[in-house]
């Protein structure tokens, strides 16, 4: 539900190959449908249905209503996008550099550290998120349920995602443009400032959108590091684990993602430059 | 190869007027344990056009890239007005380069590709206000762009220009900074013929007009005869020749050069005198001296300075055995007794007839043997 971005991103690339192949995009037709399309509707359909009896279902707006009526819940909410926020700054402050570095080395240089940056991702996320708490536990038992823990596990675990968006662009930029640019009198500072930066805003776009989402709406590590720290992650899955209220659980995750959707919305929209996503190509 | 290259320097000398502006001295360049130059020694003049011509692989980007600032060369200098500019990074040499590919910033505009260089040069005692500073830069943009015919074209992306027009905004933002030397890798090479006849004919206004230093990298003879005031022929990481189009075409130094320069047929041969060659068991007439006494030479004999004639009334007797219609002329291979000659010539001659070849004493350029 919370890959609105990536599926409209992966119709529009369906769009252009429709031409080509039209029958190729039938599994993807069918796991559309069935895994994301139908499960959304479902969701819309309980957040606004309230159960009368077996057979009936009255229309509602009280599950919104009743999580604007609840201040600890807005609260939640407001601490879980906050934390989403400051993570993804992190990771962009960490990952940037990263993935300048690394672009600029060797291919066979390149691939090894590629292959770093990811490695962790092999190992599941629960495992490696109980290691952070096993750390945190030996610096200081103090530090788990703060958000600094939360923090730096959730910039531990999404990093990558910030990383590689914005690696393939710098990558991609022809070397050529660099030379252009001193050739005409800019030095390193100023090459980069004018000429890496600019073509590098679509990556940083996708990076912080592939961390932001993931880190909004997050349970594990909340859980774990947070020491059961509340975020909306944990009330959604409590409305429909705990209380088996399924409709206010799927109003609040509506909300969540209205609200994701705007900050996707609101960041595409600093990316004024065309030009920059019709070069960013992957 | 030096004693050649001094030959040639000559010719430069008795013009007095001509300053030096570069100077390559023993430049050697290897990447790893391939080595690309075995010492270039070079001299440029100011204002003039000098063309790197060579195959690739011959080295002639790399003596560019050289004195641009992207590679650091081995061993050897190199000198701008006397001055060691080694240690001068790219950015801060008086060049700038007209890319093989252009490289132009796909994430600025036309006129923002060109104002490039002007926005870099912030100059901090410069209190000019804002507004003065960009009716400046706007001024200069715009004067650059109705020098390479893109007024109008100012806000387009420059992903949706023609190769044409993409190589007109790499010159405009190149020359826009006034360098005191533009280089040039290949610019041409993506273009169509009928564009690069046109484009060759503007370079050379454009050089003209602005009294730059152009140092022009291709691998077209054509382009570089027609274009330049001075030729380097480049192979395998050294200098052949170096001198006029004129002298290069008329008077190459060995048969490398006569091959690449142009069509020619190349015949081993013997001086047997000053003024007097042999080939074929047959003396003939020439203007070239000074070799040794039996030296076995080779000789260029232009395919368009050999003429068809009657049978008899000619030096060497053959048969027609091919003719290729080439446009302007007709290309024609004639079969003599010990070798086949090609000739370019505007008469159409039938296959199968019986001819002889003619040429005057003035068309036989005898070379070294390299």
């Amino acid at each position: 539900m919370f890959k609105i971005e990536p599926i409209k991103q992966e119709r529009k690339a369906q769009k252009r190959k429709t031409n080509v192949a039209a029958f190729l995009g039938i599994p993807y037709y069918v796991i559309l449908s069935v895994l994301i399309v139908i499960p959304v509707i479902l969701i819309v359909f309980y957040s606004v249905t309230e159960k009368v009896n077996n057979l009936y279902y009255r229309f509602t707006f009280d599950y919104f209503v009743m999580f604007f009526k609840e201040p600890i819940f807005l609260k939640t909410l407001w601490n879980s996008i906050f934390l989403a926020i400051i993570t993804t700054f992190v990771t962009l402050a960490v990952g940037y550099p990263l993935a300048y570095v690394i672009a600029r080395r060797t291919p066979k240089v390149q691939a090894l550290l590629i292959l770093l940056v990811t490695a962790p991702m092999w190992i599941n996320m629960l495992i490696r998120v109980l290691a952070w708490k096993q750390i945190f536990d030996m610096i200081d038992t103090n530090l788990l349920g703060t958000d600094l823990a939360i923090v730096v596990g959730m910039v531990y675990v999404y990093l990558p995602f910030m990383v590689l968006p914005i690696y393939t662009v710098i990558s991609k930029i022809d070397p050529l443009l660099y030379e252009a640019s001193a050739d005409l009198g800019a030095n390193n500072v100023k090459t980069f400032l004018k000429v890496t930066l600019p073509l590098s805003v679509g990556g940083i776009l996708s990076g912080v959108t592939m961390v932001l989402l993931p880190a909004a709406t997050t349970i594990v590590i909340p859980k774990i590091l947070g020491n059961g720290k509340y975020l909306i992650g944990s009330l959604i899955e409590d409305r429909f684990l705990k209380a088996g209220n399924w409709g206010y659980g799927s109003a609040i995750a509506i909300i969540l993602s209205l609200i994701i959707m705007l900050m996707v919305f609101i960041t595409k929209r600093a990316d004024k430059n065309k030009e920059v996503e019709k070069f960013e190509d992957y | 190869m030096n004693k050649d290259i001094k030959k040639n320097d000559s010719n430069h000398l008795d013009n007095p007027e001509q300053t030096t502006l570069i100077k390559l001295i023993n430049v050697t360049k290897a990447f790893g344990d391939q080595v690309v130059l075995k010492g270039i020694d070079l001299e440029i003049f100011e204002n003039e056009f000098v063309t790197l011509l060579g195959p690739s692989g011959c080295g002639k980007t790399t003596t560019l890239r050289i004195i641009g600032g992207f590679e650091i060369p081995s061993g050897g200098k190199v000198l701008l007005n006397e001055r060691d500019i080694l240690e001068i990074p790219a950015h801060k040499r008086p060049f700038n380069t007209v890319f093989q590919r252009y490289a132009l910033f796909p994430h600025l505009d036309v006129y923002e590709n060109v104002a490039f260089g002007l926005r870099i040069k912030k100059d901090k005692t410069d209190k000019r206000s804002k507004a003065e500073k960009e009716a400046e830069i706007d001024q200069k943009v715009m004067k650059y762009l109705n020098m390479v015919g893109l007024v109008g074209f100012e806000r387009r992306s420059v992903n949706k220009l023609s190769g044409g027009q993409q190589q007109r905004v790499a010159i405009a933002r190149a020359l826009i900074n006034e360098p005191r030397v533009l280089l040039l890798d290949e610019p041409l090479a993506a273009l169509d013929l009928k564009l690069r006849q046109e484009m060759q004919y503007e370079l050379k206004e454009i050089q003209r007009n602005a009294g730059i230093t152009f140092i022009y990298v291709t691998h077209d003879q054509e382009e570089a005869l027609t274009m330049s005031d001075k030729i380097v022929v480049m192979n395998e990481g050294e200098i052949q020749q170096v001198g006029n189009p004129e002298d290069i075409y008329n008077e190459p130094i060995n048969t490398f050069v006569a091959k690449f320069i142009g069509e020619s047929n190349i015949i081993e041969g013997i001086m047997k005198d000053d003024y007097l060659v042999s080939w074929d068991d047959k003396d003939y007439e020439c203007v070239d001296y000074g070799f040794k006494r039996n030296e076995i030479i080779d000789i260029v004999l232009r395919p368009e300075d050999l003429d068809i004639v009657e049978r008899g009334k000619g030096l060497i007797d053959g048969v027609v055995d091919s003719v290729v219609f080439k446009g302007v002329h007709y290309e024609i291979d004639v079969v003599a007794k010990e070798r086949i000659y090609t000739i370019h010539t505007t008469d159409y001659q039938p296959e199968g007839k019986e001819v002889s070849i003619t040429f005057e004493k003035e068309d036989i350029h005898v070379m070294e043997k390299w």
